[in-house]
């Protein structure tokens, strides 16, 4: 009986069990390989193609002097400058729009109820609206009736000031595109923050919006940033919202009222590419262009992640 | 905010549905000069979930009380409802009176942080602001409008001092909080609670996270502070209340099961349960 129950441990103990591999690995590994693969060959011909054709163009003629003989020849200094614009203007009026919009959503209301649901839900919405509708809506609502609007109060009889596009229409529709990038980023930093910073705040006797002022926005700075950095990334790269409401096919000189239109990078792109007489003539210059549309979205985005991660490393040190 | 503080005002005002109890008794005036805070038949409710039911307790003046109990009991609650910390949370709803010095915080204070600069408090995680430690002890003033940068120089020492930590971090006051020791940061945050000269200070759990030394520390801190403040102390280690405490409160289940001098609750509690929880029988 002894005997029994010591051979019976043996036998568990001893024969264990044994493991088969049920796959090695390689077919998945291979497969999630070969779609890595893909992605970056891709754009390596994208960067290539362009880096190589446009580079040649690129002068500092090329950057700093308007176009010429019908964009055959001469630079494309506006549309770098009107970019530039559009982007300033646009981070001016989203930024302090989607940051109020998220405060409000994450600290003025309770985070279930149906109302704040209901808000994110059409935020989610705003930013899955196709950026041509966008166009057609700045074009309608700020030209048409803002700027319309303005023209018959104020300026009666003096022709078309503000009802026609302009560089402050195109800003306030990429600004629309825009902001739920801003909502959004903004609002998961808000969520990072912990409860205890902000009890400990209201603990002392600081008011809400002492506590929101000197606690949670310094915090959420590093989050409010990459909102700012995505919508102007998002914003460089648009065409199709400011084609109605601003941008100008050509303009002899810089914009410089708000009511001005203006020339754009990706704008100017787009025209080259399709209105040109001859083609081939402008191809270099259509590269270049390009060229300089890519660096100067990577160089905005730079800017950003530069002073996001000064921010943090200042918070670490202190 | 404001609509939240006016539901419980109204709430607070009402008579208690849980005890049957008419208003009548919730204005006869509680007894001045010994009692800093009196709180009467407190009812608390998470949403449905109810977590205190019908607790009164005084809080005498320059003393510590102690709540202690299992987890789960209430007594963080009951703690919060002391400096309307709960207001904070939603589906929250209270009924009862509490009084600071014979006034209603809930119904007769309309400025809630008012209340919070009166009554500080102190959490289980120390939780430094990602500031500087001079800026952490200053926040308090700062936000109740000192502006006088000589006036918050002044009170930031002395308060570090009051909180035995100045000599540690006299050198350093411009460095992040962060870098302090655990005990440190648990010793700021009380300091950053006293600069605001609160009368009453509630800690909660205030050394459970810390090492022996740190706690020994925390305690000696505590019976000098009383001789300014009424401390009210939540913990769950039960030598650390007979230690530091003058009265203890055993909370259990939401209900408060007995309330006495901390050396008779120790030595010869009236109630069962409170003996069992004292002697490590449950809990």
């Amino acid at each position: 009986m002894k005997t029994a129950t010591a051979d019976l441990t043996a036998a568990a103990v001893g024969d264990a069990y044994t493991f088969k591999p049920r796959d090695s690995g390689l077919v998945p590994r291979g497969l999630t390989l070969a779609a890595t693969a893909m992605i970056i060959a891709i754009l390596a011909v994208i960067m290539l193609n362009v880096i190589w054709q446009g580079f040649g163009t690129i002068s500092w003629d090329f950057l700093s002097s308007p176009p010429e003989q019908g964009m055959e020849a001469g630079g494309i200094f506006p549309a770098i400058f009107g970019t530039v614009a559009l982007v300033v203007l646009m981070t001016i009026c989203v930024v302090p729009v989607g940051v109020l919009t998220a405060v409000y959503l994450h600290e003025y209301t309770r985070p279930d109820s149906r109302i704040t649901r209901i808000i994110r839900v059409a935020i989610n919405n705003l930013a899955g609206i196709p950026s041509i509708v966008f166009g057609l809506f700045g074009l309608g609502f700020f030209v048409g009736f803002v700027g319309v609007g303005i023209d018959s109060v104020l300026f009666a009889d003096q022709g078309p000031l503000w009802g026609q596009p302009a560089i402050i229409w195109a800003s306030l529709t990429m600004a629309l595109l825009t902001l739920p990038v801003v909502i959004i980023s903004t609002e998961e930093a808000l969520r990072s923050i912990p409860q205890e910073l902000k009890d400990a705040s209201l603990a002392l006797g600081a008011t809400k919006l002492q506590t929101i002022g000197r606690i949670i926005l310094p915090q959420a700075m590093p989050g409010i940033l990459t909102g700012a950095i995505l919508a102007v990334s998002r914003g460089a790269g648009e065409v199709a919202p400011i084609m109605f409401t601003g941008a100008a096919y050509y303009l002899p000189y810089l914009p410089h009222k708000l009511n001005d239109q203006f020339m754009e990078l990706g704008y100017h792109v787009y025209v080259m590419a399709t209105q040109s007489p001859d083609v081939e003539k402008t191809k270099p210059i259509l590269y270049g262009t390009v060229l300089v549309l890519l660096v100067l979205t990577f160089l905005l985005n730079l800017v950003a992640v530069v002073i996001r991660s000064r921010i943090r490393m200042k918070r670490v040190r202190q | 905010m404001q609509a939240e503080s006016d539901k419980l005002k109204d709430i607070s005002a009402a008579p208690s549905a849980a005890t049957g109890d008419t208003s009548e008794s919730k204005q006869a005036a509680p007894m001045p000069g010994k009692f800093k805070m009196t709180c009467e038949h407190i009812d608390f409710f998470y949403g449905r979930q109810q977590a205190l039911f019908d607790v009164s307790l005084n809080i005498e003046k320059n003393k510590v009380t102690a709540l202690i109990g299992p987890s789960g009991c209430g007594k963080s609650t009951f703690l919060r409802t002391l400096n309307r910390m709960n207001d904070t949370i939603p589906s929250a709803k209270m009924l009862g009176t509490v009084r600071l010095d014979g006034i209603n915080i809930y119904r007769d204070i309309r400025d809630v942080s008012e209340i919070r600069t009166r009554v500080g408090m102190v959490f289980q995680k120390s939780n430094p602001f990602p500031k500087s430690i001079f800026e952490n002890v200053a926040y308090g003033l700062k936000v109740n409008g000192i502006t006088d940068k000589a006036v918050i120089t002044e009170a930031v020492e002395d308060t570090l001092k009051r909180a035995f930590l100045w000599d540690e971090v006299k050198d350093k006051l411009d460095k992040s909080a962060f870098l302090l020791s655990g005990g440190q940061q648990q010793r700021l945050c009380i300091a950053r609670a006293l600069a605001v000269r609160p009368e009453v200070l509630l800690m909660d759990e205030p050394a459970s996270a810390l090492d022996p030394i740190s706690t020994a520390k925390i305690e000696d801190l505590i019976a000098e502070l009383k001789r300014d403040h009424t401390i009210v102390i939540v913990t769950h280690n039960m030598q650390q209340a007979a230690r530091v405490s003058d009265y203890t409160a055993f909370f259990y289940e939401g209900y408060m099961i007995e309330f006495g001098p901390t050396t008779r609750i120790f030595t010869k509690p009236d109630k069962k349960k409170t003996e069992d929880y004292i002697t490590g029988r449950f809990g």
